[in-house]
């Protein structure tokens, strides 16, 4: 099992400029690393920074402090340190992610959301339609939803067309916030199971999950976020 | 990394006074292939400025912009003969303005105002061009019915996406867009922020926009400029700089948008 990614000393703090330049501090000291086909779940009450931690990896949030070393290609790159370009770059070719919300423009349909970082990938439409009809099925959102933009949609409709994007383009490293927060029982079954078929095909993925048995089922590392907590 | 890594257009310490006003000051960026950079500020805070010195419609009062012509050679755009300029203009470059009526030509026909720049380029052909044009108003999702028809008599959303089509018939390379959908209806505007960033993800554009609506720039953009007073005082990846904004101005900036 090789290496996908490592944190080192990872810190954050934001300062508020709206509210005196009050410091917020996040987590410091972050160390973890993740390996290929492993799942590390980070855990902790919510405010510990578990999803700001996400962020930093994916590149969303700055990262202050720290190294956050990421293999792919035969070669390590720290995202903490790299500029927008390789950023977009890693996220075109390696790293993967699923936010808690979905964000999509108001009026695609739910499909072509799900095909978007397919066609992304150069994927051709048809295929890429395909592909994501398989997947939509598979997480049993009704067929006839697919060709609307998911504006109208349930939180858990919604939140299984953000997985359904996620999860289909090829990515080694892949990061989930909450997958699973607003879904039946059933859905979250299917999830446990795309998961568990990402690690078998050697995808690292590093989660956040608050459901204790999907936590159970997926997780191979629990890291605790609270040893992290930066005192202010 | 496998994308071309000579940037598409350079932009070094450019500034501009108008007379003793500051219009934008000690600008520098780099723009590349396929990627489009979103400049926010409010108004005054020298975004249009800055777009008009980097597409060569004002002269800069210090700094220069550099352009990788389709040879290859990256030049600097003062230096360029007429004839270099007018092939960006006219071919290399599009230019989305805020108001339809001032990017497109409002007395003559639809047809003709897409056909107009494949003619500035040298095409003949009639029937190649009126194709070319049903063609482009069919991408836009403009009835091609409506051809032979003035922009006058189109809404503002159908003229808004009649000069996208006009600007993208040439296959330019990079376009500039001044407030590509301030003016209109928010649900016109989805339909047109859905059209662009669907074009500019298949034809691999470049476009630096220029918007105060950061929901369009987070839509659209894979970078970001923010500008007060003249300066850019923060840039990075989109959701870096709307999700973890780093400068006080940012913050307000971010903090102000109504959520719907």
């Amino acid at each position: 099992m090789g290496e996908i990614l490592k944190l080192s000393d990872v810190s954050k703090t934001f300062t508020m400029h709206l509210q005196g330049g009050v410091r917020l501090p996040v987590v410091s000291g972050v160390t973890f690393s993740v390996h290929t086909g492993q799942c590390v779940v980070l855990a902790g009450p919510s405010g510990t920074g578990k999803s700001s931690i996400l962020k930093m990896i994916f590149g969303s949030y700055r990262c202050d402090e720290g190294r956050i070393c990421l293999n792919h290609a035969g070669r390590a790159t720290d995202i903490a340190s790299s500029g927008p370009r390789d950023i977009l770059a890693l996220r075109r070719s390696a790293v993967g992610y699923v936010s808690q919300f979905l964000r999509a423009v108001p009026r695609v349909p739910a499909i072509d959301i799900v095909a978007g970082p397919l066609l992304a990938d150069g994927m051709a439409e048809t295929a890429a339609r395909a592909q994501a009809g398989e997947i939509l099925a598979r997480l049993n959102l009704p067929e006839r939803l697919w060709r609307l933009p998911p504006a109208t949609f349930s939180g858990g409709e919604q939140q299984r067309v953000n997985i359904a994007r996620g999860f289909l383009p090829e990515r080694p490293l892949l990061l989930l916030d909450e997958p699973t927060a607003s879904l039946d029982a059933v859905n979250r079954a299917v999830v446990v199971d795309l998961i568990r078929r990402k690690k078998q095909s050697g995808t690292g993925i590093v989660a956040i999950v608050h459901d204790d048995d999907v936590r159970d089922a997926i997780a191979d590392v629990i890291v605790d976020i609270t040893t992290f907590a930066k005192a202010a | 990394m496998s994308a071309p890594e000579q940037p598409l257009l350079i932009a070094e310490g450019l500034s501009k006074w108008y007379g003793r006003q500051l219009g934008c000051r000690d600008v520098s960026f780099e723009l590349y292939e396929g990627e489009v950079l979103a400049i926010v500020g409010e108004s005054g805070s020298g975004k249009s400025t800055l777009l008009q010195l980097l597409s060569a419609q004002l002269e800069s009062s210090a700094g220069r912009v550099l352009y990788r012509m389709r040879d290859g050679m990256t030049r600097d755009l003062a230096l360029l003969g007429e004839a270099e300029r007018r092939f960006l203009f006219r071919t290399d470059w599009g230019y989305v303005h805020q108001d339809a009526a001032q990017g497109l030509r409002m007395a003559v026909s639809a047809g003709a105002n897409v056909g107009e720049r494949l003619m500035a380029v040298g095409q003949r052909h009639y029937g190649n061009i009126r194709g070319a044009a049903a063609q482009w108003l069919q991408r836009v999702e403009i009835d091609s019915g409506r051809i032979d028809d003035t922009p006058r008599t189109f809404s503002g959303g159908m003229r808004q996406r009649l000069q996208i089509a006009r600007n993208l018939v040439t296959s330019p390379r990079l376009v500039f867009m001044d407030e590509p959908t301030g003016g209109l209806d928010v649900s016109v505007q989805a339909r047109l922020l859905d059209l662009l960033s669907r074009l500019v993800q298949e034809l691999r554009l470049a476009a630096i926009v220029v918007t105060h609506d950061l929901g369009v720039a987070r839509l659209l953009s894979h970078r970001m400029m923010v500008m007060k007073d003249g300066r850019v005082i923060e840039t990075g990846l989109t959701d870096q700089v709307l999700d973890d904004p780093r400068e006080a101005y940012t913050q307000l900036l971010v903090s102000s948008i109504l959520p719907a």
